[in-house]
């Protein structure tokens, strides 16, 4: 008795990585560093984050729908939901909530589905949110918050628990004595760039108890713990290892002579590693796959310019951190790049 | 140092080392084996089926002729059909051709084509046979006719047929005979098996190979984790007491079976674009060509029999037999206690390469290793198609080291020349960046249609080249012809004017004569005669 099948191409086995898995690693191995992250600054990071995500899939079901293409497979893809976690973790904790909002607008409506929604993104969508916010609000971008342990000990400083961070969130009002001023503080960055410009040494402004042994008091364990869930990403093969070392080792390697030269004025090459968005972008921000380059020796040359351009800006630009503008500009180049490093073909 | 950039020279001489130690390829995949599933009982030759069905294509190249028609009765071993420089085709049983009709031949492209029915008669009649018994002092031209005349193939699953690639390695300075013993696609373990227990046979067939050559060395390559195939065929090797043939164990990576792979990783050298393994001075041949070899040579048997495995998680016991060419599959389905109730999707090959088949009606052809029937949970994907996200899997696994999705895009796009350029013909369909697209993109099958595509702009662009050459050609004969025709007629006309002058000449002294003669007044005296000239224009 013969018995007929339907056919189709080899190959036969179904693959069983799917992207919502993907971005799942990616949310996990973020996990450590979000909790180091409110461990050391409170809880408003979390506030924020839970604030971009629902923007993020607000925007992506509303731009879904005016597209035409089906919810489902799109909305839970969890690609929206990690450019939102991004965003909320380059932003001040306690920043406004229409912030996200505008962010999560520019990054999901115009950064990602105006050029053809998932995969076909030019820029890194949380980074293109995030520049904007930065640029048009920069009041509402620098309101950095101190590490807690530093508000609970200096009588100026005060702490801000999860009701006071809600209600500035929400209403922008600070519900202490002095305000803005009693919570908010620079970021080490920050006061490294004022510092410089304003003649002092850097081993005289490293003194005040802002910073630590390499990166600010409290962000170079955030930054640790990003490493460590960037080390986790590594071993699971979801990032290659080409972008993260050649960003860091770029960092070091180029921050060491201006610091062998001129100690008082330069940093420390290890606290450009640990301050800012280094550490995050080497491992999340600067490995995203859509917006990079694909080929191994592009993204050692992708990871060697981010690293380049973020200190250039450091050192000379306007902002006292330049890892979004360099993210953003080495996406443009990434598609050169990768025309002239296609790879060698079996025997070519 | 870098392989790649040494000289043709330098390579051969390098890849007289294979198999001394063992190097990677790019990329590949570590796949679930599920070989011993089928490796539990011993093989077996199932009954006769009620007919078979021969195809008389089972390889590149033309249809064969038939050498038979319905009603005739045939031999066990007879010669049905053949077309030069194919390799011939015999009946697997003696009884009676019913019919030379299309049908399915069990051919990748799905496509039916003229089969030869018979009708086995259950005697099983051998017709004579030509064997060649002291194969050691036969000339090699000698035993190479054996071989196509006992319809020898390539059993690995690309059918080249024996002959040719052994008479084109006898120009070719050929060093090393492969024995590919390494079967790397999950299921398959009909070569397993035949290692396992036709171990002689193999090393037999492969001093043959080795005579047909001139090649110094064999190396059977296998998988790390056949111990017990090893040591039977180190055995075998010994007892032939044959010091050129060494068994190496290679890593089981997929695809480490493929030839180019597997030449990589023994010799740590690429074949060259566009090349062929005896570039280096190798040969590659599967390790059941060798036993056929074997048997075509020492006992004049063609080759009308082969192993074959049923498996997957559709058939109730999964086995492997050795089957006669020509048997529907059902048959041996049969035999393996049927299928299982959620059987989705029937298969000839493994997972990754082999073709589907629409009715398990269609016969083991010269080419099937192996029927693979899936269940419904083994082939349904856990979401639907998505957008690439560029992110580079796929790129990673590719044992050939292309781009496939950048490929992807060019091909979907159209954009042949840029594809072309990024290496599309050098991908050998392996399907190592399908199965590990998170977006799950159908990649293989966009690039077999790329390639489709290309081999038909190939043929058009040949065309199109021809019919302008023609038109060129025919412009040219036509320009020649005008050119031809113009210098006659200027020839004629220099030929003419010349005439013309000498009768003005004659005119003249005509005249001169006539003006002495006759009187002032006869003003035109030449006007009579000149019509009468002869005019030859
Ligand atoms: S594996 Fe799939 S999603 Fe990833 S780059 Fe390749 S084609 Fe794109
Ligand atoms: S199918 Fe082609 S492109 Fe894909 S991995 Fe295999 S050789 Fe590379």
């Amino acid at each position: 008795m013969t018995r007929n099948f339907r056919t189709s191409g080899a190959p036969h086995m179904p693959p069983q990585n799917t992207i919502a898995k993907v971005m799942l690693q990616v949310l996990l191995a973020l996990v450590p560093g979000v909790l180091a992250y409110s461990w050391f600054f409170g809880p408003g990071i979390l506030i924020q984050i839970i604030l971009a995500t629902l923007f993020a899939l607000l925007f992506e079901a509303i731009i879904l729908r005016w597209r035409g293409r089906p919810l489902k497979p799109f909305i839970n893809d969890y690609s929206a939901v990690v450019t939102a976690v991004l965003f909320a973790l380059c932003i001040p904790p306690l920043a406004p909530w229409w912030i996200s909002c505008i962010a999560m607008l520019f990054a999901i409506v115009f950064a990602k589905h105006l050029y053809g929604g998932l995969g076909q993104n030019v820029f890194n969508p949380a980074m293109v949110g995030y520049v904007v916010v930065l640029i048009s609000f920069p009041q509402a971008m620098t309101s950095w918050l101190p590490p807690l342990a530093l508000a609970q000990q200096s009588p100026e400083l005060m702490s801000v628990g999860l009701l006071a961070s809600l209600k500035i969130i929400f209403s922008g009002t600070v519900p202490f004595a002095g305000g803005w001023d009693a919570i908010t503080q620079a970021t080490p960055l920050d006061t490294l760039k004022t510092g410089i410009e304003a003649g002092r040494m850097v081993p005289e402004i490293r003194n005040t108890p802002l910073f630590g042994d390499y990166g600010g008091m409290g962000w170079e364990w955030v930054a640790n713990w990003f490493a460590l869930g960037g080390i986790y990403l590594l071993y699971k093969r979801t990032i290659s290892w080409q972008v993260p070392v050649a960003m860091i080792a770029t960092t070091v390697l180029l921050s060491l002579p201006f610091w062998l030269a001129d100690p008082d004025s330069n940093p420390f090459p290890l606290q450009h590693v640990f301050s800012g968005a280094i550490v995050l972008g080497a491992f999340f921000i600067a490995t995203d796959p859509v917006s990079g380059c694909v080929s191994n020796r592009g993204r050692l040359i992708f990871g060697v310019g981010v690293a380049v351009i973020t200190l250039v800006i450091r050192r000379w630009g306007g902002y006292p951190d330049g890892v979004a503008f360099a993210v953003l500009l080495m996406n443009m180049a990434a598609p050169l790049i990768d025309r002239y490093t296609r790879p060698r073909m079996y025997g070519e | 140092m870098n392989r790649a950039l040494l000289s043709a020279a330098e390579k051969v001489e390098l890849a007289r080392e294979a198999g001394k130690r063992t190097h990677h390829f790019h990329g590949g995949l570590r796949l679930r084996h599920n070989k011993k599933i089928s490796c539990q009982d011993p093989v077996i030759q199932p009954p006769l089926p009620a007919s078979l069905t021969v195809p008389l294509l089972q390889h590149i190249g033309d249809v064969a002729e038939p050498f038979v028609s319905a009603g005739d009765a045939v031999l066990k071993g007879q010669a049905i059909g053949q077309c030069q420089p194919c390799a011939t085709i015999h009946s697997p049983v003696s009884g009676t051709v019913e019919a030379i009709e299309n049908r399915p031949m069990g051919h990748p492209s799905g496509q039916a084509g003229p089969c030869v029915i018979i009708r086995p008669d259950g005697r099983e009649q051998w017709t004579g046979l030509t064997s060649i018994e002291n194969w050691q002092d036969a000339n090699p031209e000698t035993l190479i006719n054996q071989l196509q005349n006992c319809g020898l193939v390539g059993l690995g699953g690309a059918v080249f047929p024996t002959h040719t690639k052994a008479r084109d390695g006898r120009n070719r300075n050929i060093h090393t005979l492969i024995l590919n013993g390494s079967e790397c696609e999950p299921y398959i373990s009909c070569d397993e098996m035949l290692m396992r227990e036709q171990p002689e046979k193999i090393v037999l067939g492969a001093r043959i190979l080795r005579r047909t050559l001139g090649a110094e060395r064999v190396i059977i390559a296998i998988e790390d984790q056949m111990g017990a195939v090893q040591k039977a065929l180190t055995r075998a090797a010994d007892l032939a007491d044959c010091k050129s043939i060494s068994v190496v164990k290679v890593t089981t990576i997929y695809p480490e079976g493929g030839e180019r792979q597997l030449i990589q990783v023994l010799t740590g050298l690429e074949v060259p674009a566009g090349g062929r393994p005896s570039d280096l001075g190798l040969v590659c041949q599967n390790v059941a060509t060798a036993a056929a070899v074997a048997d075509a040579v020492v006992e004049g048997k063609p080759l009308i029999e082969r192993y074959v495995t049923v498996t997957g998680n559709g058939i109730a016991h999964p086995r492997n037999f050795k089957a006669l060419l020509g048997t529907p599959f059902s048959h041996l389905v049969a035999l393996s206690g049927g299928y299982t109730d959620d059987v989705a999707r029937l298969v000839v090959g493994g997972p990754m390469m082999g073709y589907p088949l629409a009715s398990d009606d269609e016969p083991v052809v010269k080419a099937s290793n192996c029927l693979l029937a899936l269940t419904a949970k083994d082939i349904e994907a856990p979401q639907p198609e998505m957008p690439c996200i560029r992110c580079g899997e796929c790129a990673r696994v590719c044992p050939a080291t292309l781009l496939p999705q950048e490929l992807h895009l060019q091909v979907r796009n159209g954009l042949w020349e840029q594809a072309q350029e990024y290496g599309l013909s050098a991908c050998i369909e392996c399907g190592c960046c399908d199965f590990v697209c998170p977006s799950h993109i159908p990649l293989v099958d966009w690039f077999r249609y790329g390639k489709g595509q290309q081999r038909e702009r190939a043929l058009e662009k040949t065309a199109t080249e021809q019919a302008r050459m023609r038109f060129e050609n025919r412009e040219a004969r036509l320009l020649k012809s005008k050119q031809e025709r113009a210098a006659k007629m200027a020839a004629r006309k220099q030929l003419l004017q010349g005439k013309a002058a000498q009768q003005d000449r004659i005119k003249a002294s005509i005249a001169r004569a006539e003006n002495k003669t006759a009187k002032p007044g006869n003003d035109n005296p030449g006007t009579g005669e000149q019509g009468k000239l002869p005019d030859d224009t």
